[in-house]
C-alpha cells in the first residue's frame, strides 16, 4: 500500500471525488494534533461544585416558592426566634476558624489544623443545638409547622440546612482522623480545602435563607 | 490491540464481580435489565389501558376476550371486579405507567445504562471518576423501583393523579384511593430517584471532564458523549426542583402544612384545615424539572442515533459543531419553557406569549439537528442493519412528533388541543417512541461489546417493523382522535355521545397497541436469547471508529492495557479519501492507516 501523498490527494480532486478532509493531519475536527494539558480542576473539586450546583437548585426551588406564597393573601409572618440570630454568628465564626485550618496546615502546622477543625466542628454542633433552641422557642411561642406558610418554611428550612451541614460535620471528622495519621501535608491537603469550601457554602446558603426568614 | 489487564486487579468472588461491582460496565448492566424489568410492567399497564379503551363495558366486548378479563380479575380483585374495570383503578394505570416509563425506564436505560457503559470506553477511561458513588447510584435507583412498584400493593392501590401529580389533590390522602400510601410511595421514589439521579450526574459530568484520555479533546468526544455530558448537567440543575417540589408536597400530606393546598378546601362536605397556599406553584416546579426531563430523556436518544446514523451510513456525521452547540441551545431552553404546560391554568396571555415564543425558538437547534442527520444519510451507501434502522426510525419518530409540538407550543392552538390525544399521541411520539427507537438502536449497536455476541437479525428486523408500524398507528391516530375532541385519563370513551363516530378508532389504536406490545416479546426473547447462544461477535464487528470497539467483547475490568490509548483524530473519519479502509480508529496515526 503505497503512503498518501498532497500529490494523490490533488489527482482525486481532478476526477471530482470531494474534497478530502484535513488528512493526514488527522480528522477534521480541527483540533490540534498534539495532546493537549490535563484538565486542569481535580476530581474532587469538580465533584463538589456540581454538588453545590445541586443544593443551589433545591434551595432555588425552596426560596422560589417562598417568593411565591409570600405574595399571597393567607401569609402571615411569625416571629423570629432571638436564638437564630446567635446561631447566625456561630456559623459565621466557625468559617473564619476553617480558614484558619488551612492556613494551619499549607504551613504544615499539624497541632493548631486538628485544634482548628475541632473547633469548626464544636461550632458546627454548637449551631445545630442553637437551631432546635430556635424550633423550641417557636414551640413555646405556639407556632407550630402547620401554623402559617412562614412558620412551615422557617421549620423545613432550618431542617434541611440543618442537615446539610451535618454532612459537612461528617466530612470534618473524617479529615480530623486523616490528620491524626499525618495524611495531610502543606502541598497535599485538598480533602481539608474541600471541607472548606463545602463549609462556606452552608455558611452563604444560611445567610440567605435567614435573610429571607427575617426580611420575610 | 490492548490487551485486559485482569492481571492487575484481584479475582473477584461472584458477587463482588456481577452484583456488589463498582466497574462501570457491570453498573450498565444491572441498570439496563432493571429497566427493562420496570419497562416490561410500564408496558403491561398499557396494554391493559388499551383492552379498556377499546372495548369499555363488558356488553361490547368480543368473547375471545373474556379468558383475559376473567384472568385479570382474579389478579387484582380491587381494580376490576367481575370484568368491568373501575376508574379509579384506570387513573391508576395511567399515573404508574406514565411515571415507570419516564422514569425508571427512559431515564434510567439512556443516562443510567447507556451513560455508565459508554462514558469510560468511549473517553479512554478505565472507570467513573467516583467508582463507589456509581454503585451506589444503581442500589438507590433500584430501591426507588421496588417503592415504585409497592405502591401497586398498598391499600387503596397506586396514585391516581397521572405522572405529574397535580396539586392539591396529590397533597390530600383523602382524595381518592390511591391518594393516600399511593401517593406518599410515589413521592418516596421520586425522591429516592432524584437522589440516584444526582450521583449519576455527578459521577458523568466529573468523568467526562477529568478522565479523558490523552488526545481526546472536548471537541473530538463521540456525539454521545456530549449528550450525556450536557444530559447530566440538566440533571444536576434540574432534579434538585422536583426533590424539593416533594419535599413541600409530603409536608403538605403528613405534616399539615398548607403550601399547595388552598385555604377553605371543601371536601366531602367538610372544610379542609388547610391555612391557604398555592396550587399552581406545584406546576410551576413541576415543569420547571419536567421540562428539562424531557430532554435528560431526548438528548442522549439523540447522541446515540448521531453516532449510530454515522457508523452505518459510513459517512462523518454532517456538522459535528452544529450538533453540539444545538444540543447546548436546547438544554438551555428547556429551562425557560415549562410554561407552555400550564397555558390552560389561567396564565396571562402575555405570559402565554412568551412561553410560546421561547417554546417555537427549540425548533430551531432541533430542526438543525433533523437536517444535519439528513445531511449524513444524503448520497449515502447506508447499511440497513437493525441498529440503522432504529436510528432511522428514531429521526423518524422525532420529525412526527415534533411537528405536532409547533401546534401544542402556541398558546391560542393549544387552548383548543389541551387535555387531548392530539397531546398524548404528540408527547409519545416525539418522547417516548422516539427515545424508545434510540435505545433500541444503542442496545442492538452495543450489545456485541456488552456481552460478546451478537443479536439476531432477523428477530431484529421483525422487532423493527412490527416496532414501526405499530408505534404509528398507535399515535399518529391518536392525534386525530384529539382533534375529534377525545379527552385524555377518560377511562370509557362510549360514554360521550360526540365521540361515538370514531369509537372504531380506538380498537384500531388497541390492536395496533397490541401488536406494539408483541414487538416487544421478540426483541426480549432476542435480548437474552442471544446473551447466550448469539454468534460470537468481533472485536469491531460494526467497523466503528470509536475507542470501545479496540476492546475485546466484553472487554475487561479496566477495561484498557496497561496503557490508556492516545487519541489521535475525531470520532467520524469514514470513507477518507486515500485511507485503506472506509473506517480510521481514533487512535490510528496516518502511518498506520497507509503504509499497509
Amino acid at each position: 500500500m503505497p503512503v498518501v501523498t498532497a500529490e494523490t490527494t490533488e489527482e482525486k480532486l481532478e476526477v471530482g471525488s470531494p474534497p478530502p478532509p484535513v488528512w493526514p493531519e488527522g480528522g477534521d475536527d480541527g483540533e490540534s494534533w498534539e495532546p493537549g494539558p490535563a484538565f486542569p480542576v481535580t476530581k474532587g473539586r469538580i465533584g463538589l461544585w456540581l454538588l453545590l450546583g445541586s443544593i443551589a437548585m433545591l434551595f432555588g426551588g425552596f426560596s422560589s416558592s417562598y417568593i411565591v406564597l409570600r405574595g399571597l393573601p393567607s401569609w402571615q409572618n411569625v416571629a423570629i426566634p432571638s436564638m437564630l440570630w446567635v446561631t447566625t454568628g456561630l456559623l459565621l465564626a466557625s468559617s473564619v476558624t476553617i480558614e484558619l485550618t488551612r492556613k494551619a496546615v499549607a504551613k504544615d502546622l499539624q497541632g493548631p489544623a486538628k485544634a482548628w477543625i475541632g473547633v469548626t466542628g464544636g461550632l458546627g454542633l454548637a449551631f445545630l443545638v442553637g437551631q432546635v433552641g430556635a424550633w423550641f422557642q417557636m414551640v413555646e411561642a405556639g407556632v407550630y409547622l402547620p401554623s402559617t406558610l412562614h412558620s412551615s418554611f422557617l421549620y423545613i428550612l432550618t431542617g434541611l440546612h440543618g442537615i446539610h451541614l451535618m454532612g459537612g460535620i461528617g466530612a470534618l471528622v473524617y479529615v480530623l482522623t486523616q490528620t491524626f495519621r499525618n495524611r495531610y501535608t502543606a502541598r497535599d491537603h485538598e480533602p481539608i480545602a474541600l471541607c472548606a469550601t463545602y463549609w462556606h457554602f452552608m455558611g452563604g446558603l444560611w445567610v440567605y435563607l435567614f435573610m429571607m426568614f427575617v426580611l420575610a | 490491540m490492548s490487551t485486559t489487564v485482569e492481571h492487575a486487579h484481584p479475582q473477584l468472588g461472584f458477587a463482588r464481580k456481577y452484583i456488589f461491582s463498582t466497574d462501570h460496565k457491570v453498573i450498565a448492566i444491572q441498570y439496563i435489565v432493571t429497566a427493562m424489568f420496570m419497562a416490561v410492567i410500564g408496558g403491561l399497564l398499557s396494554m391493559m389501558m388499551r383492552l379498556q379503551l377499546a372495548w369499555p363495558t363488558p356488553n361490547v366486548r368480543p368473547g375471545i376476550l373474556d379468558p383475559i378479563w376473567s384472568l385479570l380479575s382474579n389478579i387484582m380483585p380491587d381494580g376490576i371486579q367481575s370484568g368491568v374495570m373501575l376508574p379509579e383503578f384506570y387513573l391508576s394505570l395511567v399515573t404508574m405507567h406514565g411515571t415507570i416509563m419516564v422514569f425508571f425506564l427512559f431515564t434510567a436505560i439512556l443516562t443510567g445504562g447507556f451513560g455508565n457503559f459508554l462514558i469510560p470506553l468511549q473517553i479512554g477511561a478505565r472507570d467513573m471518576a467516583f467508582p463507589f458513588l456509581n454503585a451506589l447510584s444503581y442500589w438507590i435507583f433500584l430501591l426507588s423501583c421496588i417503592v415504585i412498584l409497592a405502591a401497586l400493593f398498598v391499600t387503596g392501590g397506586a396514585p391516581l393523579g397521572g405522572w405529574t401529580a397535580y396539586a392539591p389533590l396529590s397533597a390530600l390522602p383523602e382524595a381518592g384511593p390511591g391518594q393516600a400510601e399511593g401517593m406518599t410511595l410515589w413521592i418516596l421514589a421520586i425522591a429516592l430517584f432524584a437522589v440516584s439521579g444526582l450521583m449519576g450526574g455527578l459521577n458523568y459530568v466529573t468523568t467526562l471532564l477529568t478522565m479523558r484520555t490523552k488526545g481526546m479533546s472536548m471537541m473530538r468526544l463521540p456525539l454521545t458523549q456530549w449528550s450525556l455530558f450536557i444530559t447530566a448537567t440538566l440533571g444536576i440543575l434540574a432534579f434538585p426542583v422536583l426533590l424539593a417540589a416533594g419535599i413541600l408536597l409530603l409536608f403538605d400530606r403528613t405534616g399539615g402544612t398548607s403550601f399547595f393546598v388552598p385555604g377553605g378546601l371543601v371536601m366531602g362536605q367538610q372544610v379542609l384545615e388547610h391555612t391557604g397556599g398555592h396550587p399552581l406553584l406545584w406546576q410551576h416546579l413541576f415543569w420547571f424539572f419536567g421540562h428539562p426531563e424531557v430532554y435528560i430523556v431526548v438528548l442522549p436518544a439523540m447522541g446515540i442515533a448521531s453516532d449510530v446514523l454515522s457508523t452505518f451510513c459510513r459517512k462523518p456525521i454532517f456538522g459535528y459543531r452544529m450538533m453540539v452547540y444545538s444540543m447546548s441551545a436546547i438544554a438551555f431552553l428547556s429551562f425557560v419553557v415549562w410554561g407552555h404546560h400550564m397555558f390552560m391554568s389561567g396564565m396571562s396571555p402575555v405570559l402565554g406569549s412568551i412561553f410560546t415564543l421561547t417554546t417555537l425558538l427549540i425548533a430551531i437547534p432541533s430542526a438543525i439537528k433533523v437536517f444535519n442527520w439528513l445531511g449524513t444519510m444524503w448520497g449515502a451507501r447506508i447499511r440497513f442493519v437493525t441498529p440503522m434502522l432504529f436510528a432511522l426510525g428514531f429521526v423518524s419518530m422525532f420529525v412526527t412528533g415534533g411537528l405536532s409540538g409547533i401546534f401544542l407550543g402556541t398558546s391560542a392552538a393549544d387552548i383548543a388541543m389541551h387535555d387531548t390525544y392530539f397531546v398524548v399521541g404528540h408527547f409519545h411520539l416525539v418522547m417516548a417512541v422516539s427515545p424508545l427507537f434510540a435505545g433500541f438502536a444503542g442496545l442492538y449497536y452495543w450489545f456485541p461489546k456488552m456481552f460478546g455476541r451478537m443479536m439476531n437479525e432477523t428477530l431484529g428486523k421483525v422487532h423493527f417493523w412490527l416496532s414501526f408500524v405499530g408505534a404509528y398507528i398507535v399515535f399518529h391516530t391518536m392525534h386525530s382522535l384529539g382533534v375529534v375532541g377525545h379527552l385524555r385519563r377518560i377511562y370509557d370513551p362510549s360514554q360521550y355521545e360526540f365521540l361515538q363516530p370514531i369509537v372504531g378508532m380506538n380498537i384500531v389504536i388497541s390492536m395496533a397497541a397490541f401488536v406494539l406490545g408483541a414487538a416487544q416479546v421478540v426483541f426480549l426473547f432476542n435480548f437474552f436469547s442471544s446473551i447466550f447462544w448469539g454468534k460470537k461477535a468481533s472485536v469491531n464487528p460494526w467497523n466503528a471508529t470509536t475507542l470501545e470497539w479496540e476492546l475485546p467483547s466484553p472487554p475487561g475490568h479496566g477495561n484498557f492495557g496497561p496503557e490508556l490509548p492516545t487519541v489521535k483524530r475525531w470520532p467520524f473519519d469514514f470513507s477518507v479519501p486515500g485511507a485503506e479502509k472506509d473506517y480510521i480508529m481514533q487512535t490510528e496515526s496516518p502511518k498506520e492507516t497507509t503504509s499497509g
